[in-house]
Order: structure tokens, then sequence, then C-alpha cells
């Protein structure tokens, strides 16, 4: 059985075009998606179901224990950590948040360890931004900074930009200009139509520099800036100013590196300045399928898009202090559980000491690196493949996922709303 | 079974014409019914004045760009923060509050029924997922066809029933409720990063005007004979002198449906300006109003300024990076494919600042001069104007004269000269305010065929129960009771349930989505359509297979079918 239109649930993408043939209880091929998609559309070995730690091995326990399990974990403790939710749908996050309103734990997504500046930076001074199709229908100029989407976003380039078909463009292809900015030549530099090279570090003094230009202070810049040259400078404000439409699209090379949220501050600002002169937009490559999505859902459950502590009752940010790898580098949680993402394969040394030491329970298809850290672990259906949900793409637009399987697999909601239930009803007693 | 009995209440219910009749209302079922068993629980009302469920036809509290409003204001949020507390759960949020926050504050002021103000279409399945989280009122959302390209088109040729159809179909896709037009044409130009200055100017490469799109749209809306009229924003949104387009565009409209309006102009204040910059800034209400007074098939909303901070947030999306260029706060724009668009900035209204009191005059001589309450709608344009919990005072204001003055006393002193305000001496009564408040939104939203905004038999049982009477009650001197009785019900009841007392919410609600689906024959299904498929596949990024809202995303599903003509 061929199944069409079906969402890809790896990256921000969210490509929503693709074929997937379904023979019994497997996929066996997958069309139009990237590399990256068809690994994970394709499946791997998944766990055949909850396991629980035991001395040095692992026993089988059923879904009904493993619940209980995790729903006495949270009780008892007395700051737990709910840590993850970027790889589920929004149904499952939004009884997350409400499990840790009543548990007054911390609730905190993968962004704080990705686009968390970002969003500090957004909220500095706002996001002037776009859905992907306005670029792909108008877009005579994007520029990639400190991203490399030919590895990281593979279908970025022909889905949404510079080979995308656009409305008001002849020949999108040939009438696309692309700079792209990193301190490597990456793939995606190779088919730039300027690619600038900036020292490692650097990328807020080229910013500042392209909005001096951009204002008409050219006198002040000096004959290089973090490795750029002037001249190379005037052309890129050049080429902004001088385009229709304008788009840039940064990534963790920008929001990750020295100066972080000010990088994205500076970027935004450069945006809004081009603003007066032409149409410009700016985004994020965001990368789990569904970030935004516990973003979107933890705002409006919330009022905050991630680290919110609700040990006093109320919802509490502040990001440094609530936020999952603080919590563990401090020591302070003392249960934590793990929805759709592989903290230990991605956190600081010292937070995972601190992970070893505590009950954790985790809620993922497959054996991961957090695996090891586990009590308790809980298989379930992959969102996109076995269980249906929504989920935001990198800029804003939801799309429901497609279930293409049948298994016995539970989905994230369904496992999490029983927890919540037991959790609630032992909280009434 | 569940029954329940209010006695003693003072009823104003303006669709079934009464007024302030100390009589009881039977609840079975979540209806109003003649009357109900012994077994009913009882209510005592003690002749505390009763209305039928407050509904708001023009608000922002779900979707996108609400969304995005919390997500960039972290100041906001802290700005208004409870925690959990028996079924209710934690809120955070003072202009924009969380899903919760905007429900219990709602409920609390005894509002039972909300539309959603703006949804673009790509963006709906957001909406209705925040609207699963706004448990005690009923939803629907307004969708925005003012930069719909395959519209735009049909316009250009001549073709009203395609405008028609492409509505139809989106509506039916996007489980929206009624047809918005925001800026048109404006949020088209703006995604080239220019704008329309008002309706004869012609939209950038569609070469439509925006009264072009207008009047199609309306003869559309009336082809598929949908509850509600189009609801207009109109262009050239808070500039000096821009009163003359607004009276433009009131022009354009016929009066083409028995039962309501044919156009809602919504929040007139910000359209309703004189002068040709901010030095000479001054009121137009009146000439404005004059033209509503003589047109039945206008209704407009009041869109009334309060003082302090809130959050503006529009799909006009270079009006608000006009107002990001005079403000210099952060700023959030988002444009939507082939649609529209969104701007968000934050804003600080100030007393002392002459614009912005006169822009709170103007709100108020709306309301004031409008002669009908049923045209002129009590509405902030949450939280445009100001966040919907100042309602209470703007009630107080349009009661009491004697208030009006004490506060004028305390704006900038040249408002004086640039308004008409401190010569209007009308002070608007109970039964005004109700219309105001519920039956005129009700009737204008055109659902009080589906027992919305009155309490006849078979009406939805939403009932709010204030604690004032109104016989013991002198409005005009008394405002702060006013004011305190209307911040706070002491029941509120949705569905025959009693879900908010004394403003504290007693039941985790389960709210019921409107929306409608217009029957149009084969000929007329965009679905069937291969030029609109084709273009569809094209141009937008998602599979027009993945664009409809599957109906896991309403709670409670009010579909409302129409014959289309087409």
């Amino acid at each position: 059985m061929i199944v069409k239109d079906v969402v890809c649930p790896f990256c921000g993408c969210l490509c929503d075009d693709i074929e997937v043939e379904v023979e019994g209880d497997r996929v066996v091929s997958v069309c139009n998606a990237c590399e990256l998609g068809t690994t994970k559309l394709m499946g791997e070995k998944r766990m055949k179901g909850p396991i629980l730690r035991d001395g040095d091995g692992w026993r089988e326990i059923t879904y009904d224990e493993a619940i209980r399990y995790a729903a006495d974990m949270l009780l008892s403790a007395e700051r737990p950590l709910l840590y993850g939710w970027s790889g589920t749908h929004g149904e499952a996050q939004c009884v997350g948040v409400h499990m840790a309103e009543l548990v007054r734990g911390v609730i905190d997504n993968t962004s704080s360890v990705c686009h968390g500046p970002s969003i500090l930076a957004i909220q500095e001074v706002g996001h002037p931004g776009c859905t992907l199709g306005v670029v792909k229908n108008r877009a005579d100029l994007v520029i990639y900074w400190g991203s490399n989407p030919i590895d990281a976003h593979p279908r970025h380039l022909s889905r949404y930009t510079y080979y995308a078909d656009g409305f008001f463009l002849e020949n999108a292809f040939r009438d696309r200009k692309v700079i792209v900015v990193d301190i490597r030549k990456t793939e995606t530099a190779n088919i730039a139509d300027e690619f600038v090279q900036i020292k490692p570090g650097g990328d807020y003094a080229v910013l500042s520099a392209l909005r001096a230009l951009v204002r008409g202070k050219g006198e002040t810049i000096p004959r290089t800036v973090s490795g750029v040259t002037r001249e190379q400078l005037i052309r890129v404000a050049d080429l902004c100013k001088g385009a229709k439409f304008g788009a840039v699209y940064f990534g963790l090379g920008l929001t990750m590196t020295p100066g972080k949220y000010k990088n994205i501050r500076n970027a935004i600002e450069l945006v809004s300045e081009l603003s007066r002169h032409t149409k410009f937009t700016i985004s994020a490559m965001r990368g789990h399928y569904n970030v935004y999505g516990s973003n979107e859902v933890n705002t409006w459950m919330t009022g905050y898009p991630f680290g919110i502590d609700y040990s006093r009752g109320i919802a509490f940010y502040n990001p440094g202090e609530t936020t999952a790898v603080d919590i563990l580098a401090r020591k302070e949680c003392d249960a934590a559980l793990i929805v759709g993402s592989d903290p230990a394969a991605h956190f600081p040394r010292r937070c995972l000491d601190h992970l070893a030491d505590i009950p954790v329970v985790q809620l993922d298809p497959y054996p991961n690196a957090t695996t090891a850290f586990c009590n308790v672990q809980i298989p379930v259906a992959v969102t996109g493949i076995d269980a249906e949900g929504t989920a935001y793409r990198m800029d804003g637009v939801p799309i429901r996922t497609r279930k293409v399987l049948s298994t016995d697999y539970p989905s994230d909601e369904e496992i999490l709303s029983r927890m919540y239930a037991l959790m609630q009803e032992e909280r009434e007693r | 079974m569940s029954e329940l009995l209010i006695r003693n209440a003072c009823v104003i219910d303006p669709l079934k014409g009464i007024n302030a009749e100390t009589m009881d209302i039977a609840i079975r079922d979540g209806k109003i019914v003649e009357d109900v068993s012994s077994a009913a629980e009882v209510i005592d009302a003690r002749g505390a004045l009763t209305l039928p469920g407050g509904i708001d036809s023009h608000t922002h509290i779900c979707g996108t760009k609400v969304n995005f409003g919390r997500y960039m204001s972290p100041e906001d949020m802290r700005a208004g923060r409870t925690s959990r507390c028996g079924p209710m759960h934690a809120t955070s949020g003072y202009s924009v509050p969380t899903t919760y926050g905007n429900s219990y504050r709602y409920s609390a002021m005894g509002y039972t029924t909300l539309l959603e103000g703006a949804m673009a279409p790509l963006e709906a399945r957001h909406t209705h997922e925040e609207f699963l989280y706004t448990p005690l009122q009923d939803t629907m959302a307004n969708t925005l066809f003012d930069g719909n390209w395959g519209i735009m088109e049909a316009i250009r040729d001549g073709d009203t029933r395609r405008v028609a159809a492409i509505i139809a179909w989106t509506l039916q896709a996007v489980k929206g409720f009624g047809v918005k037009l925001t800026n048109p044409g404006g949020t088209e130009a703006w995604q080239w990063g220019k704008n329309v200055s008002c309706i004869r100017d012609p939209v950038p490469y569609f070469e439509v005007t925006p009264a072009e799109i207008i009047t199609s749209v309306v003869e559309a809306n009336e082809m598929l004979d949908l509850p509600h009229s189009v609801h207009i924003h109109a262009n050239n949104l808070g500039t000096p002198g821009n009163y003359t387009c607004t009276l433009g565009t009131l022009g354009l409209i016929p009066d083409l449906n028995p039962k309501r309006q044919t156009l809602y102009a919504t929040h007139i204040q910000f359209h309703a300006y004189g002068g040709s910059g901010w030095k000479d800034f001054c009121s137009k209400s009146e000439p404005i109003v004059r033209f509503v007074n003589m047109r039945p098939q206008i209704v407009i909303d009041m869109g009334q300024v309060m003082f302090g901070r809130t959050t503006t947030m529009t799909a006009d999306g270079p009006m608000e990076f006009n107002l990001y260029r005079l403000h210099h706060e952060k700023w959030s724009n988002h444009d939507v494919e082939l649609e529209t668009g969104s701007g968000i900035i934050p804003v600080l209204y100030r007393r002392k600042n002459l614009v912005n009191s006169i822009m709170w005059a103007i709100g108020l001589e709306l309301a004031l001069l409008t002669e009908s309450p049923w045209q002129c709608l009590l509405t902030t344009d949450n939280p445009n104007g100001a966040p919907f919990v100042k309602y209470p005072e703007i009630i107080a204001l349009l009661m009491s004269k004697k208030y009006r003055d004490a506060e004028f006393a305390t704006i900038h002193p040249d408002t004086e000269s640039r308004v008409p305000l401190p010569a209007i001496e009308r002070e608007l009564d109970w039964y005004e305010i109700a219309v105001m408040t519920r039956a005129g939104q009700a009737k204008a939203l055109g659902i009080q065929d589906r027992g919305k905004g009155h309490l006849g038999l078979g009406a939805e049982a939403d009932v709010a129960i204030y604690p004032i009477r109104i016989d013991e009650t002198d409005p005009s001197v008394d405002y702060e009771r006013v004011i305190e009785a209307f911040s706070r019900t002491e029941y509120t009841i949705k569905r025959g349930r009693v879900v908010s007392r004394k403003g504290k919410c007693l039941v985790d609600g389960n709210n019921a989505t409107f929306w409608v689906r217009p029957e149009v024959s084969d000929d007329y299904d965009m679905e069937k359509d291969p030029d609109f498929i084709e273009k569809f596949d094209r141009y937008y990024t998602v599979r027009m297979r993945n664009y409809p809202v599957q109906e896991e995303y309403l709670n409670r599903n009010r579909c409302i079918e129409t014959e289309a003509e087409i």
C-alpha cells in the first residue's frame, strides 16, 4: 500500500509530500524524503516493551507497571524535571504541562540547549518573519548564516528557497542569489553566489558592520572586520538593499557561538533596519520536527516557550536558572521524566553525573544514549509513523502528522494521559 | 438529566424584549425550558441583574499571532499570574494571558462566547488547538481573506461566484466561522514591503483595488448565506485623517440582508481620526456616526482604548511596522503565504499623551453618539485598545457622565479642543449595555437562532448573574459599584452548569466551536477544480490534503450548514 502526503517527522522542515510504501507493519520504501527522513521513516529496531533496571540488567515490565512507576516517581519527587518534548506531538506536550503543574516540577524542552538564545533575542527585539511559502514565492535573495542546510535540513533549499518554484520569479533557480556566511566552507557555501567567511566568534562584529553600511555609515568600517574585507561587506550590504525580498535563515552557528543571543539580536535588528529599505525577513532553522511546537504549546499553556518552573505554583521563567542543564548541574532535581529527546547524547558531563544518581523514566521508541541512565524506559509509537498528532514547522505552520502503520505501541499522549490520571487520583485522595 | 432553576432574577433580555423583569429561569440539560421538576437545583438570584452570557464579537485570544505576543513578552506574562487552584490551572499574562487566563477571566466577567477576530487559514489548526484549552467559552474564528491570491485573481476576472466558491471551500476546510478582511489588499502589498493607502489603490501585481475586494467579498458572503456578515478592519488604520477612507469604505456597502447588517466594521475608533498629521490630530467620530446612524446595513464596534500597557496585534502587518517606527519598541511580523500577514508590538497608552487621550475619547463618542446600541458594540479589540478586563470600566464610563468628567480631568489638557466628548450628555442604561455586550453581538454574528445571546425557550443556558440590584443603583453616580459588579459575576452559567462563582472557576469545561459549511454545487467545489488544485500544489508549501483542519481539533463540534446560491 502506498500512503501519499506523509509528513516527515525528522527536522523542522516538516516536509509533507512524502510517499511511503507499507507492507504489513513495515515501511518498505520512501519517496521524496531526504536521507535523514528516509532513515527515520524506514525505522530501526524498536524496543518491544517497557523495561525496568534490575541490578546490572533489565527486566521486562508491563505498560501498567511502567506508568505506575513513573507516576509514583514524579509524585514523590521534590523537584522533578520533565524534559525533552521536541520529538513528540503537541497533544502529548499539553499533558506534560499539566503534569508539571500538578507536581510543581520544572518543564523544559530541547530549545534550551538549541535555539533558546534566539528566543531570548526575540523577547528583546521581536521577530520579523514569515512562512516558508512567502520566501519560496518571492525571495530573490536568501542568506544562510551559521547554518548548513545541505547537511542539516537537506530539502530546505529545494522545497522552500533556492531551487523551489516561485510565483513571482520567472526562473527561480537563476533569479535568486544565495549568500552563505560561515566560519568554514560548507557544502552549502559551494552553491553560494557570495560566501562570507568569518573568523570564529566574529559574527557580532560583521552584523554591526552591515548595520552601519545599511544606515549609510560606510566610512566607519575598517579594512577588514573579523576576516571579512570592507569590499565584500559593501557588496553584501548592496545585495541586501537591492533585493526585492530578502530572507535570512540562521542556525546554531550564530546562536550558540560567542555572543549568543546578542548575535541574534544584532541579526534581527539588521533585518528591521533593512525593512526600511526593502522587504526582509529572518527565521531560525529549527532542528527537531516539533521543537517549535513545544515552544508554542508551552507558551499558550504557561506563558513561556521553555524553562518553566512551577515550584511556587505559578509559572516562573528564568533561563539559566530554570532550564534543564542548570537544574541538573546544580544537582537540584531528584527525578526526571524524559520524553522525545536524548539528553545523554547532548548534555554536559556534570549534568549526566547527576542524571545517573536520580531516578529517570524515558519515553522513547528506541534505545538511545539516555537509556543507560534510565530506571525505566517505555517504548511508544513514533509520531508520524504509527501515531498521529500535531507538529509545528520551523515557521509556525501546524501540520497534523499522519499514521502510516498500525502497531500495538501506545502514543506518547496515551501513556502520559494515563500517568497524569493516576497522579490526579493520588493527589485528590 | 440535569436541572437548574434560577429564582428571582432581574432579567434583561433584549432579543426577547425583556427589560428588567423579575422572573425565574428554568434550565434542563443545558437549555432554557418552560419549567423544571421539584428536584432541580435552585439558585436564588435575589433580584440581581441577570443577563444572557456575554459575547465578544471581536477579540484576539487564540492562534499564531496571539501566541507570538505571549512568546515575545515574558514581561507581560509576569504581569498577571495565578497558581493552580481546584480545577483552575495556573495562568500567566496581563494583556495577552495564556489560554486558561483568558478563559477564566472572561468567565468571571460573565462571558460565555468568544469570536477570535483573525485566523490565517494556513495556521487555523493552531487557533483550534488553543480553543481546546479555552474551556469555559464557546468559540468561533473569523477567517482572513484580505490577501487571498485565488480571490484576487477571481475578482480580476470579474467572477464573484468563484470568489464565493473559494471562501466556501476555505471556511469548511479550516473550520472557520466568518469572513474577515484586514486591510484588504494591504497585507499582500506588505509582502513586498508596501501598503495600500486607501480603497482605490491597486494591489501590486494583482491590479485589483481594496474597494473591489470589499464589494466582491460582501456579495460572495451573501451568496453563501453565511450567518455573519463580512467583518472588516478597514484600510489605513491609525493614521491622522483616515476617517475619509473609513467613510469611503462604509459607502461601498449596499443593504443586502434583512436579518442582520451587511458589513461589520470593527474597532472603528482606530479609523475615526481627523487632522493632516499628529500635530492637528483630532476626533472625527461625528461624521462616522452620522453615516452609521443612517445605514442599518452597518454595525460597528468601538475598539475602545484604555490607558495603560497592552500589546497590539493584528493581521495588518504594514500598520504594525508604522507603529514600530513610532514607538521603537520590539516588533514582530509574520506574513502568511498566499493569504495574509500579521504584526505585533507592545504599547503604552498614556493619559499625558495628547494622541492617546483623543483616542480614548473617540471610542466613547462612537458608542454615545450611535443612536441604536445594536449598531455599536462594546469592544477594545482586545488586547489592541486595552485588555478585555477593562470592559467593566468602559461600561461605567458609558453609563456615567460624572465618571467621564472625572476621567477627562486627568487626561491631556488640550484634548478638550479636539474632541466632542465633553459636550455629550448621554448616559447609556442597563438595557443598552445588555445589547452592546451580548444581544447585539449575537445578532451581528447571526447566532441568535443558535440559541445565543438570549434566554428564550430552547436557548443555550448561558447566563450571567451580576451582584448588583439595578433598582437600587444609580449608575450615573455609583459607577464604582457598576465596575465592581461587571468585573465579577455572582454566577456564570455555561450550558446549564455553574462554571464560575464570585470570580472562581468551578469546573474544567469543554468548549464548543461554531463553524460553517456552505453547500455549493459541484461546479463550484474547489476540491475538484483543476486550476485551484494546480495553483495550490505549486505555490503553497503545504499539500492540499494536509491543509484542512480535522474534526479531532473540535471539542464540541457545531457545524452550521448553509445553502449557497452557487
